[in-house]
């Protein structure tokens, strides 16, 4: 089996100390080779990923780092570079003058030796994204995106582990730039159209599925997630299988058990499980990132509903990559990000961001 | 081909078309044509926006970016496309002749299998690789060939136990069905040998070894055979074209 790793002269970059919860280079996914039985992979979050790029001047569809939770911890390595944190996140900054909180939303130049640690993720999302300006990861079958299962893309094809150095290009002392509203976080239940296999269910799974509460089971990881909650009845027996057929991100698949498996970004490219339902384009990267344990409801749209919503999506992230702006001096952090960090309320040392309480 | 396709969308980025819902070979030569003929649609423009075409047993499905084309604009040019399409009209694929080494460590079910079908255990390795096999899709982990055409004195449902660790390179039977499992990964099919060669390769052109539409017969190997040929792959010096069919035999 080819594998690649990093350049041999790529002694730069940022070097991972601790890696914190499946932590993988992911990018806009790789697409055209499902018919071979290979995933998209991809960023579970992309308008988190356009975001943190464009803030460090990326292309918008340049490889990131994707993480879970808290407990990632970077440093500088070789020169200064400059990255953007994307998500509801608390993270630091340790640096010869000190720790200071690092906000999410703007860019930063993180100095040669300087380290971040992201502390929590906060509220139901637990998925966090950093761009790093002029990232260097090779590409495989036309993406960097890690596909642990394939060993394709990322750093010899797996999740990034202590060592690690994820190669970029040192930063120039160009201005910072910042998002200047943090994108309002969704509400409201997760959209799903019916079918494709949904006439393998009888009426009242389809009712339940929108009336019940599901929560996200402790089995969820980027190929998918397994829901606990009310069982959905298939038809009759021969209905809780079918002859293989070809799945998608989003596909909810109902085994012969009744729980729902929503599959994601990894998930496999056929099966043989009736998919009651699909996730809408636009809500996938919202149930896609929930920690397990999280709450999710279902409501039923048709596809023309659908088509709106990725229309009002894409429309909604154009406008707001208009609001990133120069950020002119120093940064100071404002008096809501100083009351998210907790730092009046809860703090146990106030110059060691990793003694503040999660919220 | 109309008359008989259902169009089932699967929300706002991907549409499934139904041919059936069985395992047969009418409806596998009209999913292959079909699927030809949409591959070459969405790689010439004629339908924008696609980002995959996937064939199954059964069904073709395209996956499509929402901000490129609508549902109905997509669903208009499948009844389009497939008004003009034949069953039979499907590509040749290639033809290929692949080493099994049968039982032993590499085939741990094998005597579960001569038990459960009446055959004696060199005759399982014996049938198996006289079968003349069609790769009708793949799926489930990245070059898995879902193959048809196991002779029906070798047809057995799935196991009972599925396996957490199936080894790769393990050759499989269940049901109508072979495989070569790619990678190590959990299964549940009847493990009676495996193949040395690799099945998926990111560095080939064409990642997958085998694709949908090509051909498969195999050949009995012995261990020492396949640890060479095992060896000749780990040094470099093996490339897949050498198992194409109708190319002489040799010992590496």
């Amino acid at each position: 089996m080819a594998r690649r790793s990093a350049p041999a002269n790529a002694v730069i970059g940022l070097r991972i100390i601790a890696a914190g919860a499946m932590t993988s280079i992911q990018d806009g996914g790789r697409h055209g080779w499902r018919h071979l039985g290979v995933p998209a992979s991809g960023t579970l979050d992309p308008q988190a990923m356009r975001i943190a790029n464009r803030l460090v001047g990326n292309d918008g569809e340049a490889p990131v780092l994707e993480t879970f939770d808290g407990g990632l911890h970077l440093r500088a390595e070789g020169g200064a570079f400059r990255l953007a944190l994307a998500g509801s996140i608390k993270a630091v900054r340790h640096g010869a003058d000190g720790s200071s909180p690092l906000p999410p939303w703007r860019s930063h130049l993180l100095r040669d030796g300087e380290e971040i640690r992201l502390l929590a993720c906060i509220g139901d999302q637990r998925c966090a994204t950093i761009a790093i300006a002029g990232i260097v990861v090779p590409h495989q079958l036309g993406s960097a995106s890690t596909y642990v299962r394939a060993g394709l893309g990322g750093i010899d094809g797996r999740n990034l582990e202590a060592g690690d150095l994820v190669p970029a290009t040192p930063a120039d002392g160009h201005i910072e730039r910042r998002l200047q509203h943090a994108p309002a976080p969704e509400t409201g239940p997760i959209r799903i159209v019916a079918g494709p296999q949904d006439d393998h269910f009888a009426s009242a799974a389809l009712n339940l599925l929108t009336s019940a509460e599901y929560r996200v089971g402790t089995d969820a990881d980027r190929m998918g997630m397994r829901l606990t909650g009310p069982a959905l009845a298939h038809r009759d027996a021969d209905s809780r299988e079918i002859v293989s057929d070809a799945t998608v991100p989003g596909s909810v698949q109902v085994p012969g058990n009744g729980l729902p498996i929503v599959l994601l970004a990894d998930g496999q490219t056929a099966g043989g499980y009736p998919k009651i339902a699909t996730v809408i384009t636009a809500d996938l990267p919202r149930i896609g990132t929930l920690r397990p344990g999280s709450t999710v409801r279902f409501t039923w749209v048709d596809v023309s509903t659908a088509q709106a919503v990725a229309r009002a999506h894409a429309d909604r992230l154009a406008a707001l990559l208009h609001t990133i702006v120069d950020c002119q001096g120093d940064f100071v952090p404002a008096a809501a990000d100083l009351g998210r960090a907790n730092i009046a309320g809860c703090a146990v040392n106030a110059l060691d961001p990793s003694t503040w309480s999660p919220p | 081909m109309n008359d008989t396709m259902r169009l089932l969308p699967c929300a706002d980025g991907a549409v499934t078309i139904e041919l059936g819902d069985a395992i047969d070979s009418r409806i596998l030569a009209r999913v292959e044509a079909l699927s030809a003929a949409l591959h070459e649609a969405a790689h010439s423009g004629r339908l924008p926006g696609i980002l995959d075409v996937v064939q199954t047993f059964r069904s073709v499905t395209l996956r499509y970016d929402p901000l490129a084309a609508t549902l109905a604009e997509i669903s208009a040019g499948i009844a389009e496309i497939a008004a003009c399409v034949r069953p039979g009209n499907g590509p040749a694929g290639q033809s290929w002749c692949l080493p099994v080494c049968y039982g032993g460590a590499f085939g741990p079910d094998l005597t579960a299998v001569a038990e459960a079908t009446g055959l004696a255990p060199e005759a399982v390795g014996a049938q198996h690789a006289a079968g003349h096999y069609r790769v009708a899709m793949l799926g489930f982990l990245p070059g898995f060939p879902f193959m048809d055409g196991v002779a029906p004195g070798l047809r057995l449902p799935r196991r009972t136990d599925p396996r957490l660790r199936v080894p790769s390179g393990s050759v499989a039977v269940a049901g109508p069905l072979t495989a070569i499992y790619p990678w190590e990964s959990p299964g549940g099919w009847h493990l009676i040998g495996r193949c040395p060669l690799p099945m998926f390769d990111p560095a080939r052109p064409r990642p997958a070894l085998l694709a949908p539409g090509d051909r498969v017969r195999f050949f009995e190997i012995p261990p020492e055979r396949f640890a060479a040929i095992a060896q000749r792959i780990a040094d470099g010096g093996l490339v897949a074209s050498e198992w194409h069919d109708a190319v002489p035999r040799q010992t590496p």
